[in-house]
């Protein structure tokens, strides 16, 4: 079953236009890496597919349901009906860079928090999930603490934790261990590879080319806001077909 | 020499003012809070028709004497005949304005509801713009997000300038004894009077002013230990070896 469709999305940003059309589609058990050197517009483009930014052209289906968007007067896309989306929202969770974790509430009550307040699941139910996804990610021990006493890796597993808890159509991963000192890179990937082997569907924008070609099902190299390259990690990582592709391979896999 | 017995005559006094002070202070602070909450929330509004008039209100309150904001609506309104006939006429509500308790009250509240609106509207301001994403991303609507991310934050980074605003409003409150109230500082001037022993009078009613902001600024203290633990240096996390 097809989770999530990206059509021909364009975004501008002034005369600067940082995605010329990029499509995607995304079954159930997918993985799909998203790479490309910084200012190609991968992490615009992750981020236009839940709203954070504003997608100027383009159709968005998740789940099956189509993002409904009307034109407004100043000519921009606007959501159509903001309960939609935050319907739609819920099915797909975004795990950030830099974590974003609510400061004044402790690990427990980050991961609670939208399935209490935004699904309406009781308490008691919403506890009993928070503990099962902090227990897999391997931070149950912390469930009290606040986000600024633990180290960035623990932080982006209780926002992984977080995410995991909206039991979502899709995850969405952007650059989710660029802010991370580097011996704490593992802990994260450890915990993402793990979903992608339970089979959950997965958008991964990310330099770990590691982590690209081992889990992804499908890579995707962006260059200047156009998908260059898109297929299964060997024909991407073992046969780039364009120079640009070669180019960054070759830069970023010393 | 110090007369001690102004101080022992006076003492009835000086608890009624004490009361009346500390009355004066917690119920104008609470309420001036309650209304700063959604007039903060107002006045961070990017649209001018809803900042606006927030924006205008804490200017003049803030741009303005107390003493003067109290001696505007205590002796001021009075002169407006639509008021005088609504006295006439019995109504509860602006009857209010002729006693001088309620015009106490109603300044001070709306004085700190101007400091309070201001302090939280900077920390509002100050959110940090991932949370606001992280809280969009997960489908929150914007009334659950201001109600549950938001202004929880914005209390808790609010509070330490507001323990400040909190003892400016007990010291501010002594005007009260310009408009007839007895106040701790209306003791002190009735002491003074009977016994002409100024020193004796007041210094103790400083005495007093001085025990109230040590107990206020103590359950601030508390306040910001339970609400910005998240701040302060991490406690050992039980189990853990890292």
């Amino acid at each position: 079953m097809t989770q999530l469709t990206v059509e021909d999305l364009h975004k501008s940003y002034g005369d600067h236009e940082v995605l010329k059309g990029v499509s995607l589609s995304a079954e159930a058990g997918d993985v799909i890496s998203i790479i490309g050197s910084s200012g190609s517009g991968k992490s615009t483009f992750l981020r236009c597919i839940n709203f954070l930014e504003q997608p100027d052209a383009g159709r968005i289906h998740v789940a099956g349901e189509e993002i409904r968007l009307v034109r407004g007067g100043d000519g921009h896309l606007k959501v159509a009906d903001a309960k939609q989306l935050q319907r739609l929202r819920t099915r797909l969770a975004m795990v950030f860079q830099h974590f974003n974790l609510w400061a004044h509430m402790t690990v427990i009550e980050n991961v609670m928090e939208a399935p209490v307040h935004v699904l309406g699941l009781s308490k008691a139910e919403a506890r009993e999930r928070a503990e099962a996804y902090l227990d897999k990610v391997g931070i149950a021990r912390f469930r009290d603490a606040y986000p600024a006493h633990m180290s960035g890796g623990q932080q982006q597993r209780v926002a992984i934790a977080r995410a995991l808890a909206m039991e979502p159509a899709v995850l969405l991963f952007d650059e989710p261990t660029s802010a991370l000192d580097p011996e704490l890179v593992g802990e994260v990937l450890k915990v993402m590879r793990a979903l992608a082997e339970e089979g959950r569907t997965m958008v991964v924008v990310t330099h770990e080319m590691g982590f690209a070609r081992e889990v992804s099902s499908q890579v995707m190299f962006l260059h200047q806001g156009l998908a260059e390259e898109v297929g299964v990690p060997v024909d991407v990582f073992d046969h780039p077909r364009s120079e640009r592709l070669r180019q960054f391979l070759s830069g970023s896999l010393k | 020499m110090i007369e001690w017995s102004v101080i022992t005559e006076s003492l009835p006094q000086y608890t009624s003012g004490l009361w009346l002070t500390a009355q004066l202070t917690v119920l104008s602070l609470a309420a001036g809070l309650m209304i700063a909450i959604p007039l903060s929330v107002m006045r961070i509004s990017r649209k001018r028709l809803v900042a606006g008039p927030v924006w205008a209100f804490t200017y003049f309150f803030r741009g303005t004497p107390m003493l003067v904001q109290l001696l505007l609506i205590y002796y001021g309104l009075g002169q407006f005949e639509w008021i005088q006939a609504q006295w006439q006429a019995g109504n509860t509500f602006w009857l209010t304005f002729r006693e001088p308790y309620g015009c106490a009250l109603v300044t001070f509240t709306l004085n700190t509801c101007a400091y309070t609106t201001e302090i939280l509207a900077g920390a509002l301001r100050t959110t940090p713009h991932g949370e606001i994403e992280a809280a969009q991303a997960c489908g929150m609507s914007r009334v659950t997000m201001l109600r549950r991310i938001l202004i929880p934050g914005a209390l808790r980074r609010a509070l330490p300038a507001y323990s400040n605003e909190a003892i400016f409003m007990l010291h501010g409150t002594a005007i009260a004894s310009t408009v007839t109230l007895m106040d701790l500082t209306g003791a002190a001037r009735n002491a003074y009077s009977q016994h002409f022993a100024p020193f004796e009078a007041f210094i103790f009613a400083g005495l007093l002013y001085l025990t109230l902001t040590f107990a206020l600024v103590g359950l601030f203290r508390l306040a910001e230990r339970r609400y910005l633990a998240h701040l302060q240096p991490r406690k050992a996390i039980k189990g853990h070896t890292a």
